[in-house]
């Protein structure tokens, strides 16, 4: 008999992407190649000139008029508030704007060339406000309030607004007493760290089209990470049930968090409600992509850390501003997952944080891949680094006695679970040949390494679910439904892969079907979080295992076995006992006959599988504790060997090294890519990447002038480390890793920038032009 | 609005259409043919995702008007592939692990395709300055460059 709990041979193998062919050969569908025809309506939307202003009027009866113009919305036909935990927006600005670029009018017209002339013809007149530009000032008490109505927004239990201020959230940290231990600390470092916005920049820029049929059904087709989550919130904003709105959603051309909610969709959804089921289309231009959509938030960070003689950490007091913007769709809950995770990987008994999320008139606050971890730990791994060398130690000596281990009492008083960590440290420093100086490639050059530590848990409500279907076919293949999306990750490809696994048949008899649809496929949160091969894939196993189930007992009451001798190998039900033997494709669909073909037994196969973790537990209030925060952290390391070119302030990165600990591998060669993908999207976030705003104006919204990391640009040798201590309740031990790559980067660029030259900046970028000022300021050169 | 009858052949199938002046030849593909291989990412001529071969050079079909391409030679992605046979560069990305979410992907392989006709043994600088006006974010553009050399290796096209 076969052991049950084996990891089955598939598990581990870098079996191909199901998706490849189809997206070479130019036939896979996003949302923005589906033709709609001649009935198809264009949305353009009016937006505020003003990053804080009340609307004293609005008045559309010429854009109206307007020959090919057929519906014209403002924000009174949409009063309802939304959001994806603090209601804190509308579709359409009401009475005032609090951001440049947020949407007050929208027109749906026959061509867009119409609907952007009737944008013109619609008068708006403001009468501007003070705006607060700076999270931190935001906070204060002299700042003018953005939402002077936050006690009347409906907010969940884990999110805490300030009404009569512009907190949003303020979550906070009392772990053991800081205050006093600060005396006892040898060595202290307190620094203060500014991290700019920056934007998503996928390659597809935000697209959906919707329609509503005269019984009042919504359809939306949507590039979206979260069909799902978006049912939702347009059930609620339109005040429809969820079984009648669908969301179609095809292959999503990268998210990395900005598809994730609803961002721009609300605004077609709501033309569509009046445009007399005639389909209405929403396309970005990248101008808007870059200054209208959710960005990753500003960040100013004030960080204090200690440790005794022995370097042993002993506090950290951590205080945190996130500039939410206008409203804060997920602001509120990075907010709170900066605030749980505040200490990075690091064991330290005396934790003062307090993590705010502040209304700003800056754009919204999204979820950017990494969900503020990279923001904070650009702040934590660059004072550890400090830390270390002002106590006398060796970096990874520092981070080994320091870092999280199994056991742990973390931040939140959650306890650690196995993990890799230091293994992780172990493989990078070798990697990197830490410790070992070697000279730099040119004499106008110097060379440096860093390394940097990262965690990350996934950051959700406590009951966020999975759940699958698989649908055996006539042949013996496998139709597996799912509702987490292929955003680019591999996702489909990992789904199959253990669905397949499961059941005992290989991996290319597994179809996803495809695109997502709310209507056909099971629910699933949301695409995000790096939880969708953990959470979906519980689900998938299973479905999975349910099909075997049900296709092993119609075998063993067939031949009169014990299900315990039965086997599905290779997509075939074979008997250890008896080795009696048959092929799926005989059962799975049409049951199986007794011998005189005058009885049957079984029938269609149709598997159904659900997860969801039931035992995250909230936290204090007060003091941010409780027994389990999260469902677990993906840590790991990243090390970077550089130069710095003394004449420009130029980095060059000859080497990044990067380990992980995802609990079990299920494709490695898509974890590698994760890993490759997600360094080279860090290294452009620390070296190119700021949204230059002035007075809320985004000065660079173009690609010429907001540079990311292109071809040229990449690490000269990039080596992707894989370790792999499991996680009790993932699918053979595996956890996510789709954001944790870019996570230490701007960090471990940090380190090596001060390893080379001997110089830190507040924040990145790390361009060429400050590195070099910076160099001049500290007389490196002249 | 003035409007002109094009001709060009597209793939290797002549194509005809009735366009305004303004239209450009990536609205012409996308829109008014339903061929939707080809990408749009910036609609200005920044980020690499609409490039088509036009009369053998690849060029940002965001930037050309569809009436200057009348007579026009056009490949686009759709155009590398024949009789279900892949162009040995789509094998190699494919092979390589180059592809992600993939909207770059029709872009890049143009890029590349026009590299490699004109320099069948390019360097890896070479290829990495080929690839610069495609942008991508998901891959790091590792194994896109993988991939291209490998194809490289491996020869020409089918």
């Amino acid at each position: 008999m076969q052991p049950k709990d084996k990891t089955p041979k598939l598990i581990g193998q870098s079996v191909g992407r199901l998706d490849a062919q189809e997206k070479v050969t130019g036939a896979a569908i996003y949302a923005d190649d589906i033709q709609f025809g001649k009935g198809l309506l264009y949305a353009r939307l009016k937006r505020s000139p003003y990053p804080h202003a009340l609307i004293k009027g609005i008045d559309t009866s010429r854009a109206k008029a307007l020959p090919g113009v057929k519906v014209v919305v403002t924000g009174e036909d949409f009063p309802n508030h939304i959001g994806l935990y603090l209601k804190d927006r509308t579709i359409f600005a009401l009475d005032r704007v609090r951001f440049v670029g947020e949407p007050v009018a929208g027109v749906a017209a026959v061509s867009e060339e119409i609907a952007e002339k009737a944008l013109d013809l619609i008068e708006v007149t403001y009468e501007p406000l003070d705006s607060v530009f700076d999270a931190e000032y935001g906070a204060s008490a002299d700042a003018p309030l953005i939402h002077p109505d936050l006690e009347n927004y409906e907010a969940p239990n884990f999110i805490f607004p300030q009404p009569g201020t512009n907190i949003a959230n303020h979550f906070k940290i009392r772990k053991g007493d800081v205050d006093s231990t600060w005396g006892k600390c040898a060595a202290i470092v307190e620094r203060k760290y500014r991290i700019p916005h920056v934007q998503h920049v996928p390659i597809e820029p935000h697209v959906a089209i919707a329609q509503m049929s005269e019984d009042g059904k919504v359809t939306v087709w949507a590039s979206s990470q979260s069909p799902f989550a978006q049912r939702n919130i347009f059930a609620k904003a339109l005040g429809k049930s969820q079984g009648d709105i669908r969301v179609i959603a095809p292959y999503v051309g990268g998210g990395f968090g900005c598809k994730a909610g609803v961002t721009m969709e609300a605004a077609p959804v709501a033309l569509a409600t009046k445009a007399k089921g005639r389909p209405v289309k929403l396309r970005l231009t990248r101008e808007e992509e870059f200054y209208t959509n959710f960005v990753r938030q500003g960040l100013i960070i004030n960080l204090k850390v200690g440790c005794d003689e022995n370097g042993l950490l002993v506090a950290m007091e951590n205080q945190m501003y996130w500039d939410g913007g206008a409203s804060t769709e997920y602001g509120v809950n990075i907010t709170r997952a900066g605030g749980y995770s505040s200490t990075g990987p690091y064991d330290i008994p005396n934790v003062k944080t307090d993590s705010m999320c502040v209304y700003t008139n800056h754009p919204i606050g999204g979820a950017y891949r990494g969900f503020g971890m990279s923001e904070l730990h650009t702040a934590v791994g660059q004072c550890m680094d400090e830390l270390a060398e002002k106590i006398g130690l060796d970096k990874v000596q520092f981070h080994k006695m320091n870092c999280v281990q199994e056991g742990d009492t973390l931040v939140t008083g959650m306890t650690m679970h196995a993990n890799g960590l230091v293994e992780c440290i172990e493989k990078v420093a070798g990697a990197l040949d830490w410790g070992k100086a070697v000279p730099a490639t040119a004499a106008n050059k110097r060379r440096g390494k860093g390394m940097a530590l990262a965690w990350k848990a996934p950051a959700m409500p406590p009951n966020a679910g999975s759940s699958a279907r698989l649908q055996m076919n006539e042949d013996g293949t496998a139709t597996l439904a799912i509702g987490g999306q292929e955003i680019g990750q591999g996702s489909f490809t990992v789904a199959a892969q253990i669905a397949a696994a499961t059941l005992g048949v290989p991996h290319d008899w597994v179809n996803i079907a495809g695109p997502l649809d709310t209507q056909f496929s099971p629910y699933e949160w949301q695409t995000v979080a790096s939880r969708i091969t953990w959470s979906m894939g519980n689900a998938i196993k299973r479905a999975a295992g349910d099909a075997r189930q049900q296709i092993l007992e119609v075998v063993a009451d067939s031949w009169d076995e014990d299900i315990e001798d039965l086997d599905i190998v290779n997509g075939i039900v074979v008997s250890y006992k008896s080795e009696n033997e048959t092929p799926l494709r005989d059962l799975v669909v049409y049951g199986l006959p007794n011998e005189d073909f005058t009885e049957w037994t079984g029938g269609p196969i149709v598997g159904r599988g659900s997860f969801m973790p039931t035992y995250v537990t909230g936290l204090d209030a007060e003091t941010g504790q409780g027994k389990r925060a999260v469902v677990h952290y993906t840590v790991g390391v990243q090390g970077l060997d550089i130069e710095v070119d003394l004449d420009t302030g130029k980095i060059e990165i000859l080497k990044a090294v990067a380990a992980f600990d995802v609990g079990k591998a299920i494709n490695p060669n898509l974890v590698k890519a994760q890993i490759e993908g997600g360094l080279v999207q860090g290294v452009s976030s620390a070296i190119f990447e700021e949204m230059q705003l002035q007075n809320g104006i985004m000065q660079n919204p173009s690609f010429v002038d907001y540079r990311i990391a292109t071809s040229t640009d990449i690490p000269g040798e990039i080596e992707s480390i894989i370790v792999e201590v499991p996680q009790d309740d993932g699918p053979w031990g595996a956890r996510g890793i789709g954001e944790h790559p870019m996570i230490p980067t701007i960090a471990a660029l940090g380190n090596a920038v001060y390893d080379a030259v001997g110089v830190r900046l507040e924040g990145p970028p790390y361009s060429a032009e400050r590195i070099f000022l910076a160099m001049v300021d500290a007389g490196v050169v002249e | 609005m003035t409007l002109h009858s094009v001709t060009m052949t597209i793939n290797g199938e002549i194509e005809g259409a009735t366009v305004p002046s303004q239209m450009t030849l990536l609205q012409m593909l996308r829109e008014e043919l339903a061929i939707t291989g080809t990408k749009n990412g910036c609609a200005a001529g920044e980020c690499g995702a609409c490039t088509v071969v036009v009369n053998g050079e690849a060029v940002n079909s965001c930037l050309v008007l569809a009436v200057e391409c009348d007579g026009a030679d056009i490949m686009t992605v759709e155009g590398l592939a024949h009789d279900r046979r892949l162009d040995p560069l789509q094998q190699a990305l494919i092979d390589a692990g180059g592809v992600q979410c993939g909207f770059c992907i029709p872009g890049v392989l143009i890029s590349a395709r026009v590299l490699l006709d004109h320099n069948p043994q390019p360097s890896e600088q070479e290829i990495r300055e080929a690839l610069v006006g495609n942008l991508c974010r998901c891959t790091g553009y590792v194994r896109i460059v993988e991939g291209v050399k490998e194809a490289a290796r491996l020869g020409t096209a089918v």
